[in-house]
């Protein structure tokens, strides 16, 4: 029971979140220098063609009045018209969402999995040679743009050791774990860094805390200690670093699904502002804003779930 | 500065910077000699290569790395070195303004909401949620495709959103500095709002800014160099290493040097930066930037 009423005061908290996102994405189009219904048809259009996407659009109406339309539609899952592939945007968005989070989530497994070891072993020999390395590795790794990182996994993996697919989605879920291995490798490549930083520092926290103390006192070996208390406590770092890097993982995703050519959101939003697609851009507008939304809520709700004391 | 700590007696001022010199980490000497010497090879590009970074010569395309051209050339046959080189300048430069801009807007408004509250707080941490609900990235690339393409729109775009993580950092150093004695001193003065904020709290505040700075730095010339590679930023010819990458991509299996090289500068920038951030974390002291 306070599950559901613990979301749904989360979900008031985010209203006026949610009316500021749909008003950015509402002005994506009406800012937009000059005529964008030309611009959008890039001058090949007859007056009469640019006088019926704007009905069709309703720009014809008072800004308040679409703007009122807009914020109605998006709520009943009516995200509006592609005036490119002449379907509505909501199914568009929804056929790219898969691969899309499917890449998220299989970063994040692989960041964790790269970074857990190597944190555990920083703290372990902290201000020695293995510390220092895995820092200077981190602080290289997170400077690598992901583009280019990216080609080069390519050419070595995919071109030279033909290992992995260099493009695509792939059938079934063994597929795409198969084709989407180099693009997540590329993600985890800066989000890893950012875990073994603060899963080191909350690690050494806990190593000093007084009940780690006391059993080191009884006699428990570093190692168990290590494993029984230190890892446990490192949980909620995990949990709060990606949270508050989702927006930066979304951002890197846009760029390695270009350079994967993976059919995803990320595609979808840059092939849209080449082509000027404005309602496509809108309605990607607002999914990515609920995708970074939606995120930091499970976030606040598995804190909950840990510890009881939030739940108000 | 009236609450800076008594200072020791004057020293003459070469052992002045021999002391100050002496407070720098290896991480910082390093990282400030590489920052050195990649922007004196931007500054003195022209004297570094013999070929021009625009000028075309199809006889000489796709050379791999050698005595002639250290970094080999592309498709077109132009020095991958000499625009690398020349890059520097466009990265280096939209990297320092679109950071030190929103760093400079977003500290002050920050502080200013945290001093004052009220009104002006509530909406500013309004827009600021708002403009974190979206990936960075997605909002930049928006914000672009209202403008259009280009170096001079990128400004707008990084001008008009970088300065929110900048606000909320300074907003929250200045919500406990507020209850310090000094400002409460000085409001009781009766010293005018923009006084306290500037000449008395600001010192105080500044430094987890500066240090946040450098790796924002580094995500910056991502940023610039991520839009170019997707066609979105700085428009070609103009050297830029972004752009180069994607110049390179379709020729990665016979050229590798077209992509690979101007990367390699983009990591080392970063590199170099991030090891000055590190290095400025002890010099400051921050007691924001955990890890050690």
């Amino acid at each position: 029971m306070w599950v559901l009423r613990f979301v749904l005061a989360r979900l008031l908290q985010a209203v006026p979140v949610l009316l500021g996102v749909t008003l950015v994405a509402f002005l994506a189009i009406h800012l937009v220098p000059g005529d964008p219904v030309r611009i959008m048809l890039q001058g090949r259009a007859s007056d009469a063609a640019v006088a019926e996407i704007y009905g069709r659009l309703g720009m014809d109406q008072p800004l308040l009045v679409q703007y009122a339309r807009f914020v109605g539609h998006a709520v009943s899952g009516d995200l509006g018209t592609s005036i490119i592939q002449r379907a509505p945007v909501g199914s568009i968005v929804w056929e790219r969402l898969v691969p899309s989070v499917f890449l998220l989530v299989y970063a994040t497994v692989l960041s964790v999995l790269l970074a857990v070891p190597l944190a555990v072993w920083a703290a372990a020999r902290r201000q020695r040679v293995a510390d220092h390395l895995i820092r200077l590795a981190g602080t290289v790794s997170f400077a690598m743009p992901s583009f280019w990182i990216g080609l080069i996994l390519i050419l070595f993996f995919g071109l030279t050791l033909k290992w992995f697919p260099i493009a695509g989605f792939g059938k079934g879920f063994g597929g795409h774990v198969h084709h989407l291995f180099l693009p997540a490798l590329t993600i985890a490549l800066f989000l890893g860094p950012l875990l073994v930083q603060s899963l080191r520092a909350a690690m050494l926290e806990a190593m000093t805390a007084e009940h780690v103390e006391v059993a080191r006192a009884k006699g428990l070996s570093e190692s168990r200690i290590l494993f029984k208390y230190v890892l446990r406590a490192a949980a909620i770092p995990v949990i709060t670093i990606l949270a508050v890097n989702i927006g930066w993982l979304i951002s890197g995703s846009v760029i390695v699904e270009s350079v994967f050519s993976v059919a995803g959101l990320g595609m979808l939003l840059v092939h849209a502002v080449s082509t000027r697609d404005y309602p496509v851009i809108q309605g990607l507008t607002v999914v990515f804003a609920l995708l970074v939304l939606g995120v930091n809520l499970l976030a606040d709700l598995a804190y909950a779930l840990i510890d009881k004391r939030v739940r108000t | 500065m009236s609450t800076a700590p008594a200072s020791p007696a004057p020293a003459p001022a070469s052992g002045r910077l021999r002391a100050e010199l002496s407070r720098w980490s290896p991480s910082l000497r390093i990282g400030l000699g590489l920052l050195a010497s990649i922007v004196l090879a931007g500054l003195f590009a022209p004297w570094l290569t013999p070929y021009d970074p625009l000028r075309q010569d199809y006889g000489a395309a796709l050379l791999s790395p050698g005595p002639a051209h250290w970094f080999g050339t592309d498709s077109i046959g132009r020095d991958i070195f000499t625009r690398a080189l020349y890059a520097i300048r466009t990265d280096l430069v939209i990297g320092f303004w679109t950071t030190y801009v929103p760093m400079l807007v977003g500290v002050l408004l920050g502080a200013w909401a945290g001093l004052k509250r009220g009104w002006f707080d509530a909406v500013l941490m309004r827009v600021i949620d708002t403009a974190l609900a979206f990936p960075f990235l997605v909002l930049i690339i928006v914000i672009l495709a209202i403008l259009g393409p280009g170096t001079h729109n990128i400004y707008i775009a990084v001008f008009l959103v970088g300065w929110t993580m900048y606000a909320r950092l300074a907003r929250s150093e200045m919500l406990v500095e507020a209850s310090k004695d000094y400002v409460l001193a000085a409001r009781t003065l009766g010293y005018p709002t923009w006084r306290i904020l500037l000449r008395h709290a600001l010192p105080n505040i500044i430094n987890s800014s500066i240090v946040f700075s450098m790796s924002d730095f580094v995500l910056n010339i991502l940023l610039v160099s991520g839009l170019s590679f997707l066609g979105l930023g700085v428009p070609a010819p103009t050297p830029e290493w972004g752009a180069m990458v994607a110049e390179g991509k379709d020729f990665m299996q016979q050229a590798w040097w077209i992509s690979t090289l101007p990367g390699l500068m983009i990591v080392i920038t970063g590199v170099a930066l991030a090891l000055v951030g590190d290095g400025l974390t002890y010099r400051l002291g921050d007691r924001h930037v955990t890890g050690h």
